[in-house]
């Protein structure tokens, strides 16, 4: 029953799901609205609080064990309580934006500029020229490179042609034959799952 | 000699109820009417009342109730002329109970869903070949490496949600690497970005460390709700890669602008790195800072591959006959469409 459950709900709901898309009734609509969007957003809310109780007992262990780097454990504690007591004292007033704008995103932001320097290094790797592939690789992307930039129009008018003419045409349709693999591989996932073939995500076989 | 100029009225009005909607939708559409810049629309049921005005030839009243009949009357503008009314027949909205313009998805996923069914169930009992993924063969020797080096392995799910099919492929790979995780007692870290997704590792690593014969070796706080914000995420695993030294870093599911600073991290720390993702905009980055990347189908795949389950293996098939279908009606859509005949092209167009 532990097992029979899940895959009896899995198939009902995944038929369901899949005749729904075909059905524009507001009936159809309805059953949607309540059966996806409002149960999981119940179900999201209790599973975040078990995600809480993880945050909480793992950065809690640290901390108590002294492991490596336990005061950032300690920091990401003190912040989350923080956030929650001004959030809640002063019900998402000023000083919570605040804490958003000018900590929150600041962070964040800094975390998405190193990109920047991991492109770098990773082009460095990528492009070095060890073989065909590579050494075609590094031609293209100088081509692609110098030509999205004013600098290739200015060496070569045409450049710019050149640059969309890789990108519309070989690289596409290197992209497009990934995703109709990717597509068809999510279809039958998705059937597996439905039909019970595919039990993995269930814990068993 | 005086010209006069009258501005006639729009010719063959007609409203009808809007095709493959839920209802609550007329269609009125008329025929263009020469030197008109303008049309108004007017609606009656008790009094009539302008709805709206348009530059086209057709206007869709999206504020009817079903089942009640309503007459429009629409008028061309140019510049100060304004033509008469010109009247539709009575129209009225109803719901649909099938979308007609989705009719070759219909078939199209029902025939696959026969391909499946039919390959799975003569799949049994039967060795059917596979092509080797380096990508999936290397899983063996990253776990075996970590054992080696008495290092953790770190195992991340993506930062997508279990509505996201690529995420429930990379539950389907964690279950056979935690399984050879728990034989060669080697702790595995899954850093969580999703309540739900950590809910379901947590169950899937502890059942492969049951199926192991280690149920003792299962902590709990090895898989673990890190933070949903990305880039928090990023910064979070980025600390665990350079505190704990993992041998090997796992990255399964889906990815977005994060990939980079995930896996540039890893290779710095020296660690064996593999890589599964179908986001397409990701694998150049996956594949410039690991040692292997399971590259789009190949991740949905992983599963058949690492189990061998005939049935699961035979789904496989019905993807590579998929495949070639597609391939044959691309060819035959190209020709066709080079000889001005659109028939496939039609075909695909509504999907």
């Amino acid at each position: 029953m532990r097992r029979t459950g899940p895959l009896v709900v899995a198939f009902i709901m995944g038929f369901a799901m899949i005749f729904q898309y075909f059905i524009p009734h507001p009936l159809s609509q309805k059953f949607y609205e309540i059966m996806v969007q409002q149960w999981l957003i119940i179900i999201s809310i209790f599973l975040y609080l078990f995600g809480l109780r993880s945050f909480t007992l793992y950065h809690y262990h640290k901390v108590r064990r002294k492991k490596e780097g336990w005061y950032f454990s300690l920091i990401a504690l003190l912040a989350a309580l923080i956030t929650v007591i001004i959030g809640f004292g002063t019900r998402r007033g000023p000083l919570f934006d605040k804490i958003y704008d000018y900590i929150l995103a600041p962070l964040q932001a800094t975390m998405f500029s190193l990109l920047a320097f991991f492109i770098a290094s990773a082009a460095y790797r990528a492009f070095r020229a060890r073989n065909l592939e590579a050494t075609l690789l590094l031609v293209t992307a100088t081509i692609v490179m110098l030509g999205r930039v004013p600098f290739g129009a200015f060496m070569w008018h045409k450049l710019p042609d050149v640059v969309e003419w890789i990108l519309k045409y070989p690289n596409m349709a290197a992209q497009r034959g990934i995703l109709i693999g990717v597509g068809l591989g999510m279809i039958a996932t998705s059937m597996k799952i439905i039909l019970g073939i595919e039990r993995s995500y269930l814990g068993g076989e | 000699m005086i010209y006069l100029f009258f501005l006639l009225p729009p010719a063959g009005v007609e409203a009808f109820d809007t095709p493959n909607d839920e209802g609550g939708s007329i269609t009125i559409r008329w025929k263009e009417v020469e030197g008109a810049k303008v049309y108004l629309i007017y609606r009656k049921k008790d009094t009539l009342e302008l709805i709206g005005k348009t530059y086209d030839t057709e206007f869709s009243d999206d504020e009817v109730e079903d089942g009640v009949e309503y007459v429009y009357g629409v008028r061309a503008v140019a510049g100060t002329d304004t033509s008469d009314f010109a009247f539709s027949p009575p129209a009225a909205a109803s719901p649909q109970l099938f979308d007609t313009s989705k009719l070759n998805i219909f078939f199209a996923v029902f025939i696959y869903l026969f391909f499946i069914v039919y390959f799975v169930r003569a799949a049994r009992g039967r060795t059917l070949f596979i092509r080797r993924i380096a990508g999936l063969d290397a899983l063996d020797e990253a776990v075996g490496r970590a054992t080696e080096m008495g290092r953790p392995i770190l195992y991340v799910p993506g930062l997508s949600g279990m509505g996201d099919v690529a995420t429930i492929a990379a539950i389907n790979i964690l279950k056979p690497v935690a399984k050879k995780a728990a034989e060669y007692e080697t702790p595995i870290i899954v850093p969580n970005c999703d309540p739900i997704v950590m809910t379901v590792a947590q169950q899937v690593v502890k059942e492969a460390y049951l199926e192991a014969g280690r149920p003792d070796a299962y902590r709990e706080d090895n898989v673990f709700f890190l933070t949903d914000s990305q880039f928090a995420y990023a910064a979070g695993v980025d600390g665990i890669m350079m505190r704990e030294r993992p041998a090997t870093n796992l990255f399964m599911g889906m990815f977005y602008a994060e990939s980079l600073i995930l896996a540039e991290t890893g290779n710095m720390t020296g660690a064996i790195q593999i890589a599964g993702t179908d986001a397409v905009a990701q694998l150049p980055f996956f594949i410039a800072a690991c040692d292997y990347t399971i590259i789009g189908e190949e991740l949905y795949a992983a599963s058949a591959y690492l189990s061998q389950d005939p049935k699961l293996v035979g789904s496989l098939k019905a993807q590579d006959l998929g495949k070639a279908i597609l391939m044959f009606l691309l060819l035959l859509g190209s020709i066709l469409s080079l000889c001005n005949i659109p028939l496939i092209l039609n075909f695909f167009r509504t999907l």
